[in-house]
């Protein structure tokens, strides 16, 4: 419904396999089919080693598919990534420690070869968005981990990319951050209208954010199922308390206990 | 938590912290200076096995008249002079070559392949062993001969840690980067280099220490009249122990100084560090 005109991700018959040929072949990715519109909110949810990490990896080209098509705002993911398409976000929030927040927010822009006024118009602009305007000057150790990760979501936008790929980005966090971090993306998404590919370890957390759900499964890593998410935007707590929020949440549980029962071996990853 | 609201400390409060925190340290060392005294005197030991500290301490201070009269001068301070200078041309000449060797390997892979196995090899390798040798390629009495087994024995250790530093990025980082499609050279210069700083000071510090060792007992192999290393050995086989001792003491001192120099630059340079973090 907040999706705008245009397939920002196109990805069809994708496979990705580890170690070809080795003793130690990895089947992580078998025949992924997935579209998602330009501005949709995707996430991607499964147990361990169900590739939802390895997917959003080659949709940033920080993997290559082994066969398949892949296609980012009509181009290659290595032509999306030089054309600075893609904002990203991960589990740790690899702030640079001898940078101030503010200049961990510039650094894409530095990189970028922003000029000087509009790397600090721009980094200011962020820093209000995460309201974090007043802890422009502190050094990444002095923030809680919810903070850092604040800086880390301003950091990805500064460069106004369209596509934004965040890998657990709250799975560090406690439950009630993670909470308050959830409300404060959704505000940030509508804001923005980015497309965003979000990988959760959390089943409330990928369907209170998303427009659909994406269920995978392991060994070989694919999809089970797509779940498509109507409740309206903006959500909120009272999302939570929702029947048909938590109907879905027991049809995405059910899906994940399947996925886990279909998975052969016992040890994962 | 409460960093964003909290006021500087005056410079009288700051001194304040810094003596009640160090004030243990100087009781220890009183305590020590005390009772080596008194064992000395008690147990009646021979001024050539053990000086007193007392006796170290005027033999000191008349080194520091003669450096300080107008037409004398001290050996003693004359070779602390000489010593430092070894030291620390050997570690300067020693440590900036291991720097650029770890930059020019960390740019192309191959070559820190081939040569980290040496490096890391030459580290366990008791260099001062080549010490005579350097006397006979640059010449006993010239300082070139202690500085060339300092700058030896400094260049591994800082080379092997710079390299670690400038490779053992985290992977996240590095990704980030990618995503912004940044050259190599951005690379290295906003991720590596920064990275590499904490494995590279304490290379410094580590090297600090090594290289005053290494000038004086260099200079134990044979040197010019005025270098601590030879003043302790001639001081030492002529039995006078408190003079011998005046000089263990400036190599010391100088030792100390040069620590809490790398160790200020540290400060200065890398506000951010970790380790800094709990002395605030």
């Amino acid at each position: 419904m907040t999706a705008e005109q245009g397939v920002a991700i196109a990805a069809q018959g994708i496979n990705k396999i580890f170690n070809p040929g080795a003793d130690e072949e990895l089947i992580a990715l078998q025949d992924i089919n997935l579209n998602v519109e330009s501005g949709e909110f995707i996430s991607l949810i499964g147990p361990s080693g169900c590739g939802k990490s390895t997917l959003m990896r080659l949709v940033g080209d920080l993997l290559q598919p082994t066969s398949g098509d892949l296609l980012v705002n009509g181009k290659s993911p290595r032509a999306a990534r030089l054309d600075r398409d893609y904002g990203m976000v991960f589990q740790a929030a690899t702030l640079y420690d001898w940078r101030s927040v503010t200049k961990n927010v510039q650094l894409p822009l530095e990189v970028m070869g922003y000029a000087k006024d509009e790397r600090q118009k721009r980094t200011r602009e962020m820093l209000e968005m995460v309201e974090l305007g007043a802890f422009a000057e502190h050094y990444p150790w002095q923030l809680s981990g919810g903070m850092q990760q604040r800086v880390s979501i301003a950091r990805a936008l500064a460069f106004d990319p369209s596509i934004l790929l965040m890998d657990e980005p709250f799975g560090a966090l406690d439950e009630f951050t993670r909470e308050r971090m959830n409300l404060e993306l959704l505000r940030i998404w509508e804001q923005t209208g980015k497309t965003v590919i979000f990988v959760t370890h959390s089943i409330s957390e990928a369907i209170f954010l998303s427009n659909r759900v994406v269920v995978m499964s392991p060994r070989p890593g694919r999809i089970t199922k797509i779940v498509s998410n109507d409740l309206p935007y903006p959500r909120d707590f009272t999302t939570r308390s929702d029947p048909a929020y938590h109907k879905m949440l027991s049809e995405v549980r059910e899906l994940l206990r399947d996925a886990i029962g279909s998975g052969s071996q016992p040890h994962e990853e | 938590m409460a960093l964003a609201n909290e006021k500087a400390p005056s410079l009288t409060q700051r001194i304040n912290r810094r003596l009640r925190y160090y004030s243990p340290t100087i009781a220890v060392a009183l305590g020590v200076i005390v009772l080596w005294e008194v064992i000395v005197l008690l147990f009646d030991i021979q001024q050539f096995l053990l000086p007193k500290p007392s006796a170290i301490f005027s033999e000191f201070m008349l080194q520091v008249n003669l450096w300080l009269a107008p037409d004398e001068g001290s050996l003693l301070f004359e070779a602390s002079g000489a010593t430092f200078w070894e030291a620390f041309g050997g570690f300067v000449i020693g440590c900036g070559g291991g720097i650029l060797m770890a930059l020019i390997t960390a740019r192309w892979t191959i070559i820190s392949e081939a040569t980290m196995p040496f490096a890391i090899a030459a580290n366990s390798v008791p260099i001062i062993a080549f010490a005579p040798i350097m006397n006979n390629w640059f010449g006993i009495t010239n300082p070139a001969s202690k500085m060339a087994i300092v700058a030896i024995i400094v260049f591994f250790p800082t080379m092997i840690n710079t390299v670690r530093g400038l490779t053992l990025v985290d992977a996240g980082q590095l990704e980030l980067m990618q995503s912004y499609a940044a050259t190599p050279a951005r690379i290295m210069f906003s991720l590596r280099i920064p990275n590499a700083l904490p494995f590279i000071f304490s290379a410094l510090r580590l090297a600090s220490a090594l290289s005053l060792i290494g000038a004086v007992v260099a200079e134990f192999f044979g040197g010019p009249r005025a270098t601590l290393g030879v003043y302790i050995t001639q001081e030492a086989g002529a039995f006078d122990f408190a003079k011998a001792w005046t000089a263990i003491m400036m190599a010391s001192i100088i030792g100390i100084a040069f620590y809490l120099a790398v160790l200020l630059a540290e400060r200065r340079l890398m506000p951010w560090h970790a380790s800094l973090r709990v002395a605030g």
